[in-house]
């Protein structure tokens, strides 16, 4: 056993970082996808948040703060898309996503 | 070494002892007669009506949307109460023209009827 | 005002300043005028525009960081900003009949171009990583709903959720790179990235955060193999907004590219991030990739192209190519020819989509290449237009599309990347197969019926009109265009410190 150290946050972050990557890729439910994103948002966080704790710079905090703000509002942006979307097709199946292709 | 994981232990240990002697002690010293109304979710309350599985009204979810923007929003203000010493006057109105803008697109919702439940 | 502010920010930030209020004036106009007055807007929103413009005046010649070293006030943005603002103003006046056709509120919509616009201005002068993302996002969001706009239209709606799931994926590839650059260097600015990484720092970290970086710009500028949305959303989209997307959002995405790695990445251009094969490579080897995948994939796919907005789609991603060859040949000549490049394709390109705007009709769409046919015999005068932006786009001598492609492969002639330059022709002349395929469709006089007249609005025919003669005059007389880039591109690397870091 280790302390713990600012690599430890970065296996975290890379950690969480992948399971949201793997998630948009094999999943077919828009809103599943739309959560996978927000992970890989907060993988971000993590990682600012441990470089700014270990530089001691507040940089990162702020890096941080912007990225949530941000993350809400495509949150906020994406569920209108999506509701927009349902309302036409009743589906959030991508694999029914189908009508632009070339 | 493994010192460093040692609050963390400790509070992990609090958390499980704390949960698991509410549940067992309030079993132990309580008396139990159940009824069909005091089995309901909410005993003193409004009545449950319907399913806990339905499917919520569409305009909640515009409410919630505009609740998390507007919502969000104050984490900005923070970090700016806590330095309001140094930025002083400058700060304030900066805060001040932030909020005119969020208030211009609070007036806009408002005025396009995405505050009204009934549509 | 606390210390790093002064009066001056303000006066140098007036474009974006006029940009922000004109947005909340649309907006707050939009709900307080009755509906007849709709058709104000419009033109509110131009006059929005031309007042950016006129207060960037102050910015030219100028060469300083402003707001606490945040925001580059240079050569290089102003290039980008005088872009961006011709782009939107174009886009602008062929909008009002579209969106009429469409049943689409024009308030949210012009609110949302200046959103867009105002976004792309800061991704053009940040010079720190966290404005670049604000930048960024406040485009990215405002093409996410402008694409859906079209509410009932399923196409609409199908392309927004497309750019809408990979382009926030491409942003959590990018903020992770970013992240990991604050971590190697303790900083977001991009100067002092640039002065205080060597290589080797961090290990693996700094190649794998260049790698990400690449990777989600790649999605922004569309280049192959992180394409696929654009086609999709192209199509899908309100043909205005299209032409916007692929003229605005690219070129900004390119200003964010070229500031990132070309002023906050100097050192690991040609080496320093690892090695393959024996030799030592540095980001520039990735887009020598990226440029000769995306030219050729881009090229091939459009050939086989039944729909109009599709095919420019391709074609702009094999764009997005040949514009990739500017920054790999590198030096002030890469760059400079990049810009170039950009501008020129700017104008050619919103000159046809102009032309696809005025298809569209009430019951027609008119994005399917046969809605061409016949169209010299209706309307001559939008024939011959879109004659020369499609000769320029492929790039034939008196056009301005030469000029672009001749500066960028002789820069990378220069650089010593002649076989670059070899497949860049080769991909030219490849793309003159479906640019002039077009042409044929709209000579083919047709056994009447459908080539039912269409009236060009006064809007739309001055977009015509604007580009067609920028395509032509950039092509006679590049000299003024080519002096500008130049000297933009020089102060691309040297933004002077405010010493508050």
């Amino acid at each position: 056993m280790t302390p713990i150290t600012p690599y430890h946050y970065l296996v975290l972050s890379a950690a969480l970082f992948m399971l949201g990557v793997i998630g948009v890729m094999t999943r077919r439910n828009i809103i599943i996808i739309f959560m996978s994103i927000e992970l890989m948002l907060n993988a971000v966080n993590i990682n600012l948040a441990a470089f700014s704790q270990q530089l001691h710079n507040a940089v990162g905090q702020v890096f941080a703060i912007f990225v949530v703000a941000v993350a809400a509002a495509e949150a906020a942006i994406g569920l209108g898309i999506i509701l927009a979307f349902y309302r036409n097709k009743e589906t959030l199946n991508i694999d029914e996503m189908n009508i632009l292709r070339w | 070494m493994l010192t460093s994981y040692v609050p963390i232990f400790i509070f992990i240990v609090i958390a499980a002892a704390f949960a698991a002697f509410t549940i067992v002690f309030a079993r132990l010293v309580s008396a139990q007669k159940p009824n069909a109304i005091k089995l309901e979710p909410y005993e003193c309350g409004i009545e449950a009506a319907g399913d806990a599985r339905d499917r919520y009204s569409i305009r909640y979810y515009l409410i919630a949307m505009l609740f998390v923007i507007f919502d969000v929003e104050t984490v900005f203000m923070f970090p700016w109460a806590v330095s309001l010493g140094k930025l002083a006057v400058f700060g304030l109105i900066e805060m001040l023209l932030f909020l005119f803008i969020l208030v211009v697109g609070y007036f806009y919702a408002w005025r396009k009827g995405a505050l009204e439940w009934q549509l | 005002m606390p210390p790093g502010f002064s009066s001056s920010d303000f006066y140098y930030l007036m474009p974006e300043l006029v940009i922000t209020a004109g947005a909340l004036l649309v907006l707050a106009l939009d709900v307080l005028l009755p509906r007849a007055w709709e058709r104000v807007l419009s033109w509110v929103t131009v006059a929005v525009i031309l007042g950016a413009g006129l207060a960037l005046v102050p910015s030219a010649g100028q060469n300083l960081t402003i707001a606490r070293d945040l925001v580059a006030i240079d050569g290089f943005a102003t290039f980008f900003k005088v872009l961006f603002l011709v782009a939107a103003a174009l886009t602008v006046l062929m909008s009002p009949r579209y969106l009429t056709l469409e049943n689409v509120h024009p308030g949210e919509y012009y609110f949302l171009v200046l959103c867009a616009t105002l976004g792309m201005m800061f991704m053009a002068g940040g010079v720190d990583l966290i404005t670049l993302f604000i930048g960024l996002e406040t485009m990215a969001v405002s093409f996410y709903v402008l694409t859906g706009i079209i509410r009932p239209n399923k196409r609409s709606n199908e392309a927004a959720i497309k750019y809408f799931v990979l382009g926030a994926f491409s942003l959590g590839l990018l903020l992770y790179g970013m992240s990991i650059l604050y971590g190697l260097t303790g900083s977001t600015h991009l100067r002092v990235i640039a002065t205080s990484l060597v290589a080797g720092d961090g290990g693996l970290l700094l190649p794998f955060a260049v790698m990400l970086l690449v990777a989600g710009i790649g999605f922004k500028i569309a280049a192959v193999p992180f394409h696929m949305w654009a086609p999709d959303v192209y199509e899908g989209a309100p043909t205005p907004i299209t032409a916007f997307l692929s003229v605005g959002s690219k070129a900004a995405s390119f200003a964010m590219l070229l500031r990132i790695f070309v002023a906050g990445l100097p050192a690991f251009r040609a080496d320093g991030l690892g090695t393959a094969w024996g030799q030592p490579f540095g980001w520039g080897a990735f887009f020598y990739v990226l440029a000769v995948v995306t030219m050729t994939v881009g090229n091939l796919a459009a050939l086989t192209q039944g729909n109009i907005k599709r095919l420019l789609a391709y074609s702009s991603i094999a764009h997005a190519g040949y514009i990739l060859i500017g920054i790999v040949a590198g030096s002030t000549r890469g760059v400079s020819a990049a810009l170039v490049y950009l501008m020129i394709y700017a104008f050619m390109q919103l000159g046809a989509f102009a032309v696809v705007v005025m298809l569209r009709r009430k019951d027609i769409i008119g994005d399917e290449l046969k809605d061409l046919t016949g169209l010299y015999a209706t309307h001559p005068g939008a024939a011959i237009a879109m004659l020369v932006f499609m000769l320029s786009l492929g790039g034939i001598p008196p056009t301005a599309g030469f000029m672009g492609k001749f500066w960028v492969f002789g820069a990378a002639i220069d650089a010593g990347y002649v076989w670059l330059a070899v497949i860049g022709v080769l991909n030219s002349a490849v793309s003159l197969y479906y640019y002039i395929r077009i042409v044929v469709f709209m000579w083919i006089s047709e056994e009447e019926e459908k080539s039912a007249a269409f009236g060009i609005s006064p809007a739309v025919a001055t977009v015509l009109a604007v580009t067609l003669a920028m395509t032509v005059l950039l092509g006679i007389y590049p000299r003024l265009l080519f002096d500008f880039a130049q000297a933009s591109a020089a102060s691309l690397g040297s933004v002077p410190s405010l010493g508050l870091r």
